[in-house]
């Protein structure tokens, strides 16, 4: 009862900026307008939603696609008990999406990781640069567009 | 005369004797096949009885480098200096899958095969090797190091 009543009050709060929302595996997923991103994650953190977990986030490349990443953010909420999965398009060309390292410190490494594998921009991001990967790394390794048996080059070594 | 009174050689052979039985080994280890390094080199099958029993951990001291296991980009560096730091005469052993072709690891991490950075002498394969294949890796080179033109620091370089 409880639930749908919260999915309700997020329909209604935020039908601007959704383009669609489905049930998968008994958790709401909504896609949401790249535009109204900010608007809604900031609005979920605080009350009555209270998502107050950023339990992941990852970004998924769709190569054939027109709009060819897509960000995909898990939400929990203690007080609640819920979960909820975030998705926004983005364009394959220049990939480019807000930073949530203010409203959920952990979101700092897990977008260093994105920008690391995926080359997606974080606008606003604290410290955005290679976490897994090293300098003189090139490309980003889990683009489906990474050329497979691609040699890197050497690095010199560092102190 | 009775018996062996006297013995006659080549400072080549007598050279190449002395240097394959006397192989001080610098373990670069970095992943499973570390195991059976460390079967190979205890008492079990004990490569020691070949003369390369003893461990060194400076590579200033060694003049064997057993490269063993995965090594990734970022770590080619560090095996290339370490390989720069043993002095002449040195010979290198891949040991594994890993260190001869990358093995399982066809991945953008890896470096595929450490022949890419530094030059080998015998290549063990094996995901991971038997210690007896190890031990046969070791006679390989023990036989490449007597049949090789040594190195001497007396001798003229041409």
């Amino acid at each position: 009862m409880e639930k749908e009543n919260l999915i309700d009050e997020i329909r209604q709060r935020f039908s601007a900026e959704l383009e669609s929302d489905t049930e998968t595996f008994g958790d709401q997923v909504l896609v949401v307008r790249r535009e109204g991103l900010r608007a809604v994650m900031a609005g979920l953190k605080g009350l009555p939603f209270d998502y107050a977990v950023l339990l992941d986030l990852t970004c998924v490349d769709f190569l054939e696609s027109e709009s060819r990443f897509e960000m995909v953010y898990h939400l929990y909420s203690l007080s609640r008990n819920r979960r909820l999965r975030l998705k926004v398009s983005l364009p394959g060309a220049n990939p480019v999406v807000d930073s949530f390292a203010g409203l959920w410190k952990n979101a700092d490494w897990l977008e260093r990781e994105v920008f690391d594998m995926f080359g997606v921009a974080f606008a606003g991001h604290p410290d955005l640069r290679r976490i897994l990967m090293y300098e003189g790394f090139e490309g980003h390794p889990l683009r489906k567009s990474y050329p497979w048996r691609k040699e890197q080059p050497r690095i010199p070594l560092r102190d | 005369m009775s018996g062996l009174d006297f013995l006659t050689t080549r400072l080549e052979t007598a050279l190449g004797w002395g240097r394959k039985y006397s192989l001080f080994h610098y373990p670069f280890i970095t992943a499973c096949c570390g195991m059976e390094y460390m079967s190979a080199a205890c008492a079990h099958f004990d490569i020691d009885r070949f003369g390369a029993g003893l461990t060194r951990f400076s590579p200033r001291q060694a003049d064997l480098l057993l490269v063993v296991g995965t090594i990734s980009h970022k770590l080619a560096p560090v095996l290339k200096t370490v390989y720069e730091q043993m002095l002449e005469p040195k010979w290198v052993i891949a040991f594994g899958a890993c260190t001869v072709s990358g093995g399982i690891y066809q991945n953008y991490a890896a470096v595929q095969g450490i022949d890419k950075i530094i030059p080998v002498d015998i290549y063990i394969p094996g995901c991971p090797p038997r210690p007896e294949m190890v031990l046969d890796g070791l006679l390989k080179l023990q036989e490449k190091i007597q049949k090789q033109p040594q190195d001497w620091r007396w001798k003229k370089k041409t």
